[in-house]
Order: C-alpha cells, then structure tokens, then sequence
C-alpha cells in the first residue's frame, strides 16, 4: 500500500494547475460566462490537448491510458479553477466504444466536441448553446443525441456560469449503452463531480484564508481570532477527508479493473462490434465482483462526503468575508453556486446515500 | 497512488491472522468488573506477553530496542487484524508500549534502555503518565509539580491528574518543574517515577461513564534518583513532545474499525425497532434516520481513506504532520452525530447502561459509546486545540496573540 501521490501523478498534477492559473484567471472565468453556452471551445481543445477528456482511455484507441486515480486529481484542479462547461459529459463520452456515436466520441476526447450530460427526461438543460451532442444516462440505458432545439433560455441560472435552457423534448438519440453502461457512467460521473467539489472547497477555503490573514478588524488580523480560525480548520477537515475518500475511490475503480484483467483499460473499453458498444472504459463496475462492490461504494462514500466538504467550505469562505461575501463581485459566491451544481447532475449524493444505506 | 498491499504485506498479514485463530480461542475471558483493576491488569499484561512470545511486541518499534521494526502500514494491518478478530484491547499496557517505551528508546540512556524497555515489551511492567495538572490542561507547560534537587535524588511534590492505570501503575512518566525561574516550557524536566516510592497517593476518579477510568495522583515529597532523568534537566518539554513525533496515524484504528462495527450492529436494530407505538414500520424506514445512518457509514469509510492516507504519509516521510489532527476532528464529528442517532433508535432504551433482566443487552452498549465519544474532544488534545494546530500549522492563520 502507498497511498500518496507518485511523483508522476503530482507533476501531472502540477502541469494542468499552472495552465489553469495562467488560463482561467478570475477575470477570464467571468469572461467565459458571455460565449455561447459558456464555453470557451479553444480552452476546450487545449484541455483536450492536455488529455483531460481522454485520460483513461488506452493509448490504442489515442488515450493517455492512464487511471482513474490520477483523473481525480485532474478534476480537482478544474473545480478549483472552476473552469465552466459540461467537463464530466465530455470526458465521457470520449470514453464510449463502438461505431454509433464514433465521430462524437474521438472530438469529445480530443476537445474539439462539447458533450452535455442529463439525466432521463430533464426539463432543464444545461450549457445548450455550446453542445454538439448530449449524453442522456436512465436507468434502462445510455443515449446519445444531438443539441436540443427550440429551447427557451433561462435568464437568472442559479450558477452564472452554468447556463440553463428549460427543454420540452429532446431530439431522438441513438442507443450507445445498456443499464450496466448506465450504472457506470453513474459511478465515473459521480466520481468526477466529487473530485471537482474537493477542488472547489479547496479554492474556496485558500480564498478565505488569504482573506483572513489580510483583513483588519479590532486592531489584528481576524484569521486570528479562533471563531474565524476555528470556522476555516473545520472547512479544511473536511476538504482533506473528503479528498483522501475522492482519491481512494478513484484507486479503488483502477484496482477492481486490473482484477478483472484489464490492462490499461484495454478490456473493458468497449466493444468494437458495433452491436452493443459499452460506454465508459478501463473498468467493470457493474461486475458483481467484490472488488467492483467495493468501488461503486467508495464512490458512493466519495459523492456524500465531497458534496458536504464543499457546502461547508463555500459557505465558510462566503461568511468569512462577512458583507462582501454575500455580493457579486467577490468569488465566492460563484464557487457556492457550482458546488450545488455539481450535486445534480447524474446521481446525487441522495441517491448515494440510499446506495450506501443499502450496503450498510 | 496504491491501496493494494503488497506480497510482503500480505503474508504479514496472512501469518498474523494464523497466530490470532490459534492464540484467542486460548485467551482467558475479559473480566466482567471494569472497576477491577488489578483483574484488568492480569489480562492485558497477558495479552502483551502472548504478543512478546510471537514477536509482536514494540510492533512499531525499532529492532535494536527489542521491537518488531514494522512498517507503518504494517502497524494498520496489525491494527487492523487484532480488532477484526476481537483480540484484547492495549489496555493497561497503553502508555509504556505506546508512550514511555519509544521514549526511553528514542532519549533514554543505555542504562535506561536496558532497564524499562525488556519490562515493557514482555508485559511486566505497567506504566501511568504523569503530566496534566489541576492547573494544567491545554496550556500543559504551565505544570507547577515541582522537583527540588537533594544530593542525588529529587523531592518532588505537587498534584497530578486524569492518571489512567495508576493504581496498578510501576512506573510513572512524569513531568516536573525543575527551573521555577525559566521560561515555563524550558525549566521542565521528563523523570521515571518508581510507583512504589513514599509520598504518593492515588485516588481513583469516577469518569462520567461511571467507571473509574483515570486518578488523581498527590505527590509528597517523593525522593526520585537523578539517575531517573531521561534526557538533560529541563529539557523534558523536548523529550515529552518528541512522543508525538512517534505518532504514524494509526492511534486510531482500533476506534475507527470499532466504530463501523458499531455502526453496522445500529443498522440491525433500527432495522427491528418500531418507528414508534403500534406502528408496523421500523427506525429504518424513516428516511431521515436512515440516510443520516449512511452518511455516518459514508464519513467513516472516508475516514479510513484517510487513515490511509496518513499511513502512506508516514511511511513515506517518517511522520503524519497535521494528519492526526484532521483525522481526531473529523473523527470525533462523526461519532458525536453517530450517538445521536444511536439513542434516537433506542429510544426508552437509552434509559439503561446495565440490564439485568437480559431484554436488550445488545443496547447497551450504544448507551455507553454515547457517552464515551464526549471524552474524544476532551482528551489527548481538545477539539479546540486541535482547531488551533489545523488553523495556524497548515492554514498558516497568525496565532491569537
């Protein structure tokens, strides 16, 4: 066992940060919200450059072929800078096998195709404006479909940068996946919107503490006073908890692969012949091996803590900046709101606790 | 990033789990009266002797003080697979296996070594520690017991407190004020005081649970030997804070693993306690008691990743920095919501911490953990405390004053 970070898995880590830092500036992000669908399509190609949407996908179908584990550590740094668009529906449906859907599935993992993710039915629809293909999950399977038309904006989304249109019908799709495909987009997803929760409760804690150490009140830096030292260290209990359980499930899914021998995802990327193509790929989450058991509750584990950790360390972050916390201008509220995003997309860490309850 | 052990790893913990279904089937039962310390003594000295004999002693230990060497990760199998398995508790043997012993070891003179460490490691040896007082809780440099030097030997006099073991104690890792006159953390000095010596008077304390869980310790003019000094004279704040350098993020894997076991025995009988009179649902079908009952299940299993983590951490850098104090808050957090549940489900059976009757033994012990879990953000460090080490160690937030 070394539960830690490699070396490699810390540079990769450092690489996408410092693009990020550089890329997705504060101003940058508030810049994003006004393009279409708010997506910036060339910080989309350049993710894609960088691997992020064809992460675990094996080198022989042009993936970095790396693991999950390292893709929590991706997401986090895309929650932290809390980059805008449909990043988990495009990461994967570039992880889809077989020919329906191939051309969308290749540009979604190159970042040159903006992927939506709903759940069966929405009535509202996120980032529209900007989706070459929607990936819908339900319970009977996966489809894949094209951007809805005839949609109707909604002026005042919850999160600024997370544009919603309300959509009556839904263009009919093509079948790209069956209930275990389902379960497993679930699982991956759920996973991925964790791992951006830890990054934004990290962003949002950093935020406050800089604040804390800077702010004057009754003569002395109020990160002195313990109310205020108490209500951060609190916040970063719960971001490193939550980080240790996002990074374990995402080991967990790479173990429970190798197990069913996978070699670097080579097995269970999909089926090439063209009948029932497998979405998702590198894992066997639906199997009913233990080692499979064992990561769909750490995910489970994962979504419930890492949806916690982020409400309370957006709202730290909101408080500690008492009245300027609670305007427009500041950050804060803008972490807040995409962590409550990030809670309703597909699965929700309500669905995971009655998954977990089940296991108990 | 692995959580998958190692071949090393698993045929240590292969041929650990063979020595324990061979050796507890063989143990002598726990006794009944918590009270009875010298029952509870014989049994864990027992239990520490039955490891020295299979050569698990000192697991975490170096080889050359008579330990095992074990690796960090090692250590959490160990702990991980005696608690699996129901094994004994450290008990009495807490402080000089986990405390003194690598003290003496890491700061103790040959001598010394030569000594304490043999008694300890087979289970001979029983030791308490001395270092809070009445006066001195968080702010612990503040002690006020004080050692005046009389040729070889000190005088000591003062009071002690929340003493575990005393009574059946041999030997007492103390601390003392030596320098009245010195900044306070840099004229205290770490001393082995023989629990035979004359002057000292130990009056059990009943904890709040009833049991008599620690003493106060009254100290009148005990004559210690120079020579019992480990380290240099008012030194000790360094010797006595190079102990938690020796902590790898396992102090709580026998707490965490028996908490999920806990939590797993709620879920049953919340899934056979009626919602309330003359209803035919249970605890369980009440959404609220059961998701917050799975959130708990999520928290802990979160936590043993970061037990994980800490481990690794430990094992990669030889220390857990700030770990131990994330992981005691978060911890204790979970467990405090865990007890809340717990006596929900009970209901009027969280009127009983004894059951004579034998009608709902297996509810006791939900009481009781209720009210053991309030000492989690009490002792070895308050929550507050902790708070403060998180804040200002790794947020890096200016001290209050």
């Amino acid at each position: 066992m070394d539960f830690e970070p490699t070396d490699d898995q810390l540079a990769l880590q450092a690489q996408l940060r410092r693009f990020l830092d550089d890329r997705v500036t504060p101003e940058a992000r508030r810049a994003i919200a006004d393009l279409p669908g708010a997506v910036d399509r060339d910080l989309w190609h350049d993710l894609g450059g960088m691997g992020v949407f064809a992460l675990t996908l094996p080198k022989s179908r042009g993936g970095v072929g790396l693991g999950f584990a390292d893709a929590t550590l991706l997401f986090e740094e895309l929650g932290r800078a809390a980059v805008p668009g449909p990043l988990i529906g495009t990461f994967l449906a570039a992880g889809l096998g077989g020919n329906i859907g191939a051309d969308i599935s290749g540009r979604a993992a190159t970042g040159d195709a903006v992927v939506g993710l709903v759940p069966a039915r929405p009535v509202f629809v996120d980032h529209v404006a900007a989706l070459d293909a929607l990936l819908v999950v339900a319970d009977e399977g996966v489809t894949l479909t094209g951007r809805p038309a005839g949609s109707r904006r909604v002026d005042r989304p919850l999160d600024p940068l997370t544009p919603v249109d309300v959509v009556e019908a839904l263009p009919a799709g093509h079948a790209v996946g069956g209930p275990d495909d389902a379960a497993r987009l679930r699982t991956v997803g759920g996973l991925l919107a964790a791992a951006l929760q830890v990054g934004l409760a990290d962003a949002a804690v950093t935020l406050a503490t800089d604040y804390a150490k800077d702010r004057t009140q009754f003569g002395r830096a109020i990160g002195s006073f313990q109310a205020i030292k108490h209500l951060l260290a609190d916040a970063q209990v719960g971001l490193e908890v939550a980080r240790a359980a996002v990074q374990a499930a995402g080991v967990e899914i790479d173990e429970a692969a190798e197990d069913t021998g996978g070699d670097e995802g080579e097995a269970a990327g999909g089926t090439d012949d063209g009948g029932a193509p497998a979405a998702g790929d590198g894992d066997d989450l639906a199997g009913d091996d233990a080692a499979g058991h064992r990561a769909c509750r750490a995910v489970d584990a994962a979504r419930i803590v890492a949806s916690r950790a982020a409400d309370r360390a957006t709202r730290a972050c909101i408080q500690v900046h008492g009245g300027m916390g609670f305007t427009w201008a500041l950050d804060a509220h803008l972490f807040l709101k995409r962590a409550l995003v990030l809670d309703v997309g597909v699965g929700s860490p309500d669905e995971s606790l009655e998954a977990l309850a089940a296991a108990l | 990033m692995r959580l998958r052990e190692t071949s090393e790893e698993q045929r240590f913990r292969a041929d650990l789990r063979r020595w324990l279904d061979a050796t507890l089937p063989t143990l002598p039962e726990p006794p009944r009266d918590r009270d009875d310390w010298p029952a509870r003594r014989a049994h864990d000295t027992g239990w520490q002797r039955r490891l020295f004999d299979a050569g698990y002693a000192g697991i975490a230990w170096p080889r050359e003080y008579g330990g095992r060497g074990a690796t960090p990760t090692e250590e959490l199998i160990f702990l991980e697979e005696t608690e699996r398995a129901g094994a004994p508790y450290v008990g009495c043997c807490f402080v000089s296996t986990l405390h003194a012993g690598p003290t003496i070891a890491a700061e103790g003179t040959p001598e010394q070594r030569a000594t304490y460490l043999p008694g300890i490691l087979r289970g001979d040896d029983v030791w308490c520690q001395g270092f809070s007082e009445p006066g001195a809780g968080s702010d612990l440099a503040s002690l006020r017991t004080r050692a005046v030097r009389d040729g070889d030997h000190y005088v000591v006099s003062g009071q002690k407190v929340w003493t575990s073991n005393a009574q059946v104690a041999d030997y007492c890792e103390l601390l003392v004020r030596t320098d009245p006159d010195a900044p306070k953390h840099r004229g205290i000095t770490w001393i082995v005081m023989p629990m035979d010596s004359a002057g000292i008077e130990v009056r059990p304390m009943k904890a709040l649970t009833g049991v008599g869980e620690f003493s106060e310790m009254f100290l009148d003019e005990v004559r210690i030997p120079v020579g019992n000094v480990v380290g240099a004279e008012n030194d000790g704040w360094r010797v006595a804070m190079v102990t938690f350098g020796f902590e790898r993020g396992t102090a709580f894997v026998s707490e965490l693993l028996g908490s999920m076991r806990l939590l797993s025995d709620l879920v049953e009988i919340a899934k056979k306690t009626p919602a309330g009179a003359g209803r035919r649902s249970t605890a369980w079908d009440d959404a609220g008691t059961r998701r917050e009952l799975a959130t708990i299940g999520a928290e802990l299993d979160a936590q043993w990743a970061l037990t994980k983590r800490n481990v690794s951490r430990a094992q990669r850098h030889g220390t857990v920095g700030v770990g131990g104090s994330i992981f005691k808050l978060a911890y204790h957090d979970t467990r405090e919501r865990m007890g809340e549940v717990a006596l929900r489900v009970l209901g009027r059976a969280r009127l009983a911490l004894d059951d004579p009757a034998g009608v709902s033994a297996r509810h006791l012990d939900h009481v009781e953990e209720r009210l053991y879990v309030l000492s989690l953000a009490i002792a070895a460090g308050t929550e507050q405390i902790q708070r403060n080490i998180v804040g200002e160690r790794l947020l890096g937030l200016p001290k209050e004053r």
